[in-house]
């Protein structure tokens, strides 16, 4: 190591054979750069797959617009949209399609544990906005009481899920009604509820009289081929009377239900805040060790500053030690960050993982952040007079 | 100047301190080294002796009267050309200060890497010859944990001749030594600084070593008050003035 070092610094590797002269300091400035790299790896995978999670159920309708009312930050939070909008966009002929959406949460009761579906209500005669994946199926939505049920929910055993057939269907009691699964789709957990469950429109009346079928949630619209998306959007905004309905294409709907996820909830900010922290514990712990270690040198420092060494050398030489740690403490960060987050990913069934993106910007950022850390503690070295030496 | 001086110099005066508090260290210093002379200065304790070396040494700036050093004026030159002026030095000081973490060669190889454009292998053999030198070729793998404190103090002083320094600057580098080793460091500094043409500046208390100087400094209350050949002396060309009352 030492060899390879001298080659590559083209000096004596003096910051390695300092940090390896204190194992003990070594070892706890490694663990502590782990330590970080793991607590900013478990945010970064959380945060990572709230991301998964909120867009997911975009995935499972095809419309190039949504409308949505003023404080519809999320597909199930906020107001409804008048039906009445919609024959107004349909007017545009750029618009061919238009559909209702509702959204609502139905639980099962499963005895010692309930589960909670983010349901939405649809028409299923309308296959164009649905998924492909999904739309072989929606014609047995027709059916009255009939639903499909996500596979991956939590909560519902594999097996159990795909013994879900439209020969072997599976009923369940809920709010006062009988509703029966005829078939499975992929969704998966989310941080709202354990799954998504798909009904029709009517079906999803009767789970919540109070609601109306002139006031969905969302209303999807679909243009022609070639349409210009953000054209459209404008022009419906001039068309239709109500001026504080949120009109935007369905990507950037999804895109602000992201952002509002991680910059306005409870949840993402917090886990914002501990890619923070993760970040702030390893410069405080690269910083601690190098500047300890400054100051336990400033004499033999000195003294190279006496025998005509410039800053650039002490630089060199501390960050060659803040890149030492930075790389060698995201080996077992890296490990152990996959190692927690596979684990919580079993356990939560969130989609928890690695990324090769989440390991090189983790990484970058471990790198960039000691050779920071370093920059600082060199600043201690102004303390080292040669003068004073004698 | 002489040709033949290595460091010359003038009514340099020194002080510490500012406002209220700065006090003059150095009254109108006068000398001159020879290139290749072994000389001692002297002086009781707060006589400003450190403070000579520092300023010869290109430690400290020059603030008052003309310092030349191989050639260049000190009084007035940048950060940046002292240091380099320190390269073509070399330093022992009162404690070893060799690096903990490295061994006796890697810190003699420390003095060589300085210059740039040194080659590796050139730099490890230039160091143990300079270990093989003042005696400690079996010790060259050593840390220094594992040298006795006349060792270390032997592995200093090939750091600073390792480089083939013009002048060496010596400040007490005895003093926490016990008589055999220092008189063994006293030795090699003669020895190898009359082999290698260097000239060497001692700062002593040190009795014992006068006799191989040739040329002794005194200094009392920041002024020479003597300037004489030892007891090799020679005919060395020296300035001095005596002392004002
Ligand atoms: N860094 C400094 N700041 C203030 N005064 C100093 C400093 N260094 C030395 N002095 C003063 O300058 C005088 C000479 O000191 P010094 O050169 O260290 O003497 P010596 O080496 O002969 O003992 C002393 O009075 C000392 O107190
Ligand atoms: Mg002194």
């Amino acid at each position: 190591m030492s060899r390879l070092l001298q080659w590559i610094f083209g000096r004596l590797p003096i910051g390695w054979m300092q940090l390896t002269h204190k194992r003990g300091r070594f070892f706890a400035a490694l663990s502590g750069v782990a330590f970080a790299n793991v607590l900013v790896f478990v945010q970064l995978g959380i945060m990572n797959s709230m991301a998964t999670a909120t867009l997911r159920p975009y995935e499972f309708f095809n419309a190039d617009i949504m409308i949505s009312a003023t404080d519809a930050n999320a597909l199930s939070e906020g107001g409804n949209v008048a039906r009445q909008w919609m024959l107004q966009a349909l007017a545009d002929p750029d618009v061919t399609a238009g559909l209702g959406l509702f959204v609502g949460d139905v639980p099962w009761d499963r005895g010692e544990r309930d589960i909670t579906f983010t349901t939405f209500g649809i028409d299923p005669g309308q296959r164009e906005f649905i998924a492909r994946e999904i739309a072989t199926d929606s014609a047995l939505l027709q059916m009255q009481d009939a639903a499909l049920l996500d596979r991956l929910a939590r909560g519902m055993s594999r097996d159990e899920a795909a013994a879900i057939r439209p020969q072997t269907p599976l009923s369940f009691e809920t709010k006062g009604r009988t509703l029966t699964a005829l078939d499975t789709f992929a969704g998966g957990g989310g941080f709202g509820g354990d799954g998504f469950m798909l009904v029709s429109d009517q079906t999803f009346l009767s789970l919540f009289p109070d609601r109306s079928s002139a006031a969905p949630d969302h209303i999807l619209l679909r243009l022609r081929p070639g349409a210009n998306v953000e054209a459209v959007a404008n022009n419906l905004h001039e068309l239709i009377t109500d001026k504080t309905l949120r009109i935007r294409s369905f990507a950037d709907a999804a895109q602000e239900d992201l952002r509002y996820q991680q910059t306005q909830r409870p949840t993402g900010v917090i886990f914002g805040f501990g890619v923070l922290i993760g970040v702030l514990v390893g410069l405080v712990i690269v910083y601690q060790v190098l500047s300890a270690d400054v100051a336990d040198h400033l004499r033999e420092y000195a003294t190279f500053k006496a025998m005509g060494y410039g800053h650039r050398f002490f630089l060199g030489i501390v960050v060659e030690e803040a890149l030492i740690l930075g790389i060698l403490g995201f080996v077992p960060g890296v490990a152990i960050g996959t190692a927690i987050l596979t684990l919580m990913g079993k356990v939560t069934t969130l989609p928890l993982a690695m990324t090769p993106s989440m390991a090189i910007t983790v990484f970058v950022g471990t790198v960039v952040f000691s050779a920071l850390s370093g920059v600082i503690a060199t600043r201690r070295l102004a303390a080292a007079d040669p003068a004073d030496l004698f | 100047m002489a040709g033949d001086m290595i460091v010359e110099a003038r009514g340099m005066n020194h002080w510490f301190g500012t406002g209220e508090a700065r006090k003059q260290a150095l009254f109108d210093i006068d000398l001159a080294l020879p290139r290749g002379s072994l000389t001692v200065l002297m002086g009781p304790s707060g006589s400003g002796k450190t403070t000579v070396l520092t300023l010869l040494g290109c430690l400290r700036g020059v603030q008052d009267g003309s310092v030349n050093l191989m050639g260049h004026e000190l009084n007035g030159a940048t950060e940046a050309e002292l240091t380099a002026l320190r390269r073509q030095l070399g330093f022992i000081f009162q404690s070893h200060n060799l690096h903990e973490s490295l061994t006796a060669r890697q810190n003699v190889m420390i003095g060589v890497q300085v210059r740039p454009g040194v080659n590796d292998d050139l730099t490890r053999r230039a160091a143990a010859h300079a270990l093989d030198l003042v005696g400690l070729s079996d010790r060259i793998d050593y840390l220094p944990a594992n040298l006795s404190g006349g060792q270390k103090q032997r592995v200093a002083v090939a750091r600073a001749l390792v480089g083939n320094p013009q002048m060496v600057l010596a400040d007490e580098p005895t003093a926490a030594l016990d008589r055999d080793s220092a008189s063994d460091v006293v030795d090699l500094l003669k020895r190898l600084g009359a082999a290698r043409g260097t000239t060497t500046l001692l700062v002593t208390h040190d009795n014992r070593i006068l006799d191989r100087a040739d040329r002794i400094l005194t200094l009392e209350d920041g002024r020479i008050v003597t300037n004489t050949g030892g007891a090799r002396g020679n005919d060395a060309k020296m300035h001095s003035r005596a002392p004002k009352i």
